[in-house]
């Protein structure tokens, strides 16, 4: 059973909301003492998808939460928006599958960098993404 | 309504603006390192005789409308300018509300015999200045809003040097977060220096960055593209251990693009493209 230990939601509205993000997510991350490695994992992970509730729904929220198992304590975040959702997921996982001729490593870069990799979409609804990052 | 205090303000103006001055200069809020008296007393002066004018359509309540758009203009360029010149919120405020008490000393002593009326009036312009007075703190602000912007726009241009480190090698030390702005600035000023300079190595050190995700990677590889074009080679330095890690998992592809854990080894490697050969110098015997 997962419990969670302590909560704060932030607005992504521009992009000074993502510098303040990944400060409080540092803050978060380093006060359970997680590895660099790990801080730094977690956190280019979630550069990258609050970068794309920017660029895909302009507005949204995060939820920064730290968590336990009773085995193991991490960093759990959840980004939410109410954007246009992604109506093909798979195709959105793939590498260089990009809408916006970018990269597209986003999602399936991000979910390479975290332990547990959740994305829950409706077209015309929105997106919710959900990742943990394990403090080792 | 009559109009009474349009009237008692039309008659004893200079009294207004006289107890209106000795209230500001008497505020020990008053800077007058900031302000000389001079410029307090014109800029007064101009303020009160478009008060008047304002309040003599009969209109206290609603400052939107057209007499009061000359009161909002000075007030409103007022409070900028004291913003830009460092007063605070509360030194820009007392300035209308001493107005205010300038004004119930003069009605006071005018409608002594008229106890109903005065209170009236006072309440009315009471009202009225306290509107006045959330207009200049708006347009403070604003004005402090502004200052913070243009500090931005300079730290930025500060915080991106372009240092020339030897003949022919340039070095970019990049602090801070790389957004889009940010990197329009570093190229410009990168792509400027190398013909200024006509240097053929630059050096990006990204030791400074926290955070390379895919938007800083491609910023980078934009770079790296445009100095190549000038027809300089771009090395990038600082990738600390981590970082480098996380963009192979991530799955950005830096092949092409020159990058060297250090600034000292980027210099190394640019001093052997050079070929120039850094050496102890022999002690002497
Ligand atoms: N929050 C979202 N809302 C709607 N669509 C999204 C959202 N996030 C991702 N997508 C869609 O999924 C695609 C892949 O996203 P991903 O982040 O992997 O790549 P990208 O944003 O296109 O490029 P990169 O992140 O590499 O710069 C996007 O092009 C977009 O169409
Ligand atoms: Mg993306």
């Amino acid at each position: 059973m997962m419990i969670s230990l302590n909560k704060e939601t932030l607005k992504i509205v521009s992009e000074q909301d993502v510098v303040l993000f990944r400060q409080r997510l540092k803050e978060y991350a380093s006060k359970i003492g997680m590895s660099l490695l790990n801080q730094t994992k977690l956190i280019t992970a979630s550069s990258e998808l609050v970068r794309n509730i920017l660029v895909y729904a302009r507005q949204g929220e995060v939820i920064i939460e730290v968590v336990t198992d009773r085995l193991q304590t991490g960093v759990r975040v959840t980004f939410k928006d109410q954007g246009p959702g992604i109506a093909d997921i798979p195709k959105a996982m793939q590498d260089g599958f990009s809408t916006n001729k970018s990269l597209g490593l986003g999602l399936p870069g991000a979910k390479r960098l975290v332990n547990y990799f959740d994305i829950q979409s409706t077209p015309g609804n929105g997106t919710t993404v959900t990742i943990i990052r394990w403090k080792r | 309504m009559a109009n009474k205090t349009s009237e008692v303000l039309s008659k004893r103006k200079n009294d207004v603006l006289e107890a209106w001055i000795k209230n500001q200069i008497q505020d020990p809020t008053l800077r007058e390192d900031l302000m000389s008296n001079d410029e307090l007393h014109t800029q007064s002066d101009e303020l009160l005789n478009s008060f008047i004018q304002a309040v003599r359509s009969g209109n206290y309540s609603d400052i939107s409308t057209q007499e009061y758009y000359p009161v909002i203009e000075i007030l409103n360029s007022l409070s900028i300018t004291r913003a830009y010149a460092g007063f605070t919120p509360r030194e820009t405020a007392v300035y209308v509300l001493s107005l205010k008490k300038a004004i119930v000393q003069v009605l006071q002593d005018e409608l002594k015999a008229d106890q109903n009326t005065l209170i009236e009036e006072i309440i009315r312009i009471s009202d009225l200045l306290d509107s006045l007075s959330l207009v200049t703190l708006e347009a403070f602000i604003k004005g402090r809003e502004e200052v913070i912007l243009r500090q931005t726009s300079e730290i930025n241009e500060i915080s991106t040097p372009v240092i020339r480190v030897w003949e022919g090698i340039l070095a970019l030390p990049i602090i801070g977060t790389l957004d889009s702005e940010r990197t329009q600035i570093i190229m410009e000023n990168l792509l400027q220096e190398i013909v200024n300079t006509g240097s053929s190595i630059a050096i990006l050190d990204i030791s400074g960055v926290p955070t390379v995700d895919t938007l800083v990677a491609q910023h980078l590889i934009k770079t790296v593209n445009a100095t190549r074009l000038m027809g300089a080679e771009c090395i990038i330095s600082g990738i600390r251990p981590e970082i480098a890690q996380t963009i192979v998992h991530l799955g950005i592809d830096l092949t092409g693009v020159q990058t060297k854990s250090s600034m000292a080894s980027a210099l190394r490697s640019a001093f052997t493209k050079q070929q120039m050969v850094v050496t102890k110098a022999k002690a002497k015997q």
